[in-house]
């Protein structure tokens, strides 16, 4: 073997870094440096996508096997700067838990309103944020609540959009006559909570 | 129009060639500082990089500078580079040599970040020079000499 060879292979040689590296990664996540933070939360509903920046809870996704799609959507229209840090989603994280375990029956938690339609799209959501635990409008209801009666589908189409459910009761809105009518994470799932705030028997 | 990846993308694909690279070049006590700096200064940069840029050069540009920060800091400290203690580097020979990595870290800036970011980082020349904030020809340059040096003083 040449000098050249024994030299080069012995700069080449590697210690494995991996667990370090990732725990000086994780440190550094917690730190507070992202303007968004995100985590996949356990819920009797199946994993759930958390995210929250500085102003407050972000986002909350259905479809946890969807992470990379929810970043990049982050990315796009709220920051790139995003970090996995499930310590800084905490208060968010124990508010879900309770809520699941009936401990809970309405969040304390600031709303950053960003991933969210503007104008009626929003005035839907807030006249949704305030149907009480327990309680159910229609959607003819709601869209009179936002200021227009007979935008029924586009308030439909507002609640389908919602970026943060549970946290703003969208399961609460249901088709006149009592029908479920949608949900973006599925009927099954507007059904357990529906029952599980005692609105539908179970 | 290309977007930029979410930031822990980036930091789950780099972390740790960034952290092996830092610590060949900083040793292992300053590694994690100067992990977490260059992680700092790379998340606040991070929304005006070019989407298109090579974002694996640019992140060890910055490292190569915290790098660079850190070894004049111990520098004034007085402590000699090659004493630095290297408590966990292994001693059965299959890991890096200390001893050439004490050399290595007494060569002057440009080749010594030039050898670290070549073997211990697998850049190529052309990485090796964005990251040097040099050419490409320069980092062939920088690489050639630090292993020409190295070649000299290390005994195996």
């Amino acid at each position: 073997m040449s000098p050249r060879d024994a030299l080069t292979t012995a700069l080449s040689r590697r210690e494995d870094l991996a667990a370090e590296a990732e725990a000086a990664a994780r440190r550094f996540a917690e730190s507070g440096a992202a303007d968004v933070t995100y985590a996949v939360e356990p819920s009797p509903l199946g994993e759930l996508f958390v995210a929250t920046t500085r102003r407050g809870l972000l986002e909350i996704g259905f479809h946890a096997d969807e992470v990379p799609d929810y970043l990049d959507a982050i990315a796009a229209r709220v920051s790139p700067r995003i970090l996995e840090a499930p310590g800084r989603l905490d208060a968010a994280r124990r508010q879900l838990d309770d809520y699941f375990a009936g401990r809970r029956e309405s969040f304390d938690l600031p709303l950053d309103w960003s991933l969210a339609r503007q104008g009626f799209g929003r005035r839907v959501l807030d006249a949704t944020a305030r149907i009480p635990f327990g309680g159910a409008l229609t959607y003819t209801e709601v869209a009179s609540k936002a200021g227009n009666p007979r935008a029924v589908r586009a308030a439909g189409s507002a609640l389908g959009a919602n970026p943060i459910p549970i946290v703003v009761p969208c399961h609460r809105v249901l088709r006149t006559g009592g029908a479920l009518g949608g949900y973006g994470g599925g009927l099954e799932r507007k059904r357990w909570l529906l029952e599980h705030e005692g609105v539908l028997e179970s | 129009m290309t977007a930029l990846p979410p930031f822990q993308a980036v930091l789950d694909e780099h972390r740790e060639d960034v952290y092996r690279f830092l610590v060949a070049l900083a040793g292992r006590q300053e590694a994690d500082d100067c992990f977490q700096e260059t992680l700092m200064s790379a998340i606040r940069a991070y929304p005006k990089l070019d989407p298109a840029a090579d974002g694996r050069a640019w992140l060890f540009t910055i490292a190569r500078r915290k790098a660079v920060d850190s070894h004049r800091a111990r520098g004034r400290r007085a402590i000699p580079v090659d004493s630095v203690p290297e408590a966990t580097a292994p001693s059965n020979g299959t890991g890096p040599d200390p001893e050439l990595w004490g050399l290595v870290r007494a060569l002057p800036p440009k080749q010594r970040a030039a050898v670290a970011l070549r073997f211990v980082a697998d850049l190529s020349h052309a990485e090796v020079g964005a990251a040097l904030d040099c050419s490409e020809e320069a980092a062939r340059r920088n690489l050639h000499e630090g292993i020409a040096r190295l070649r000299e003083e290390w005994v195996r």
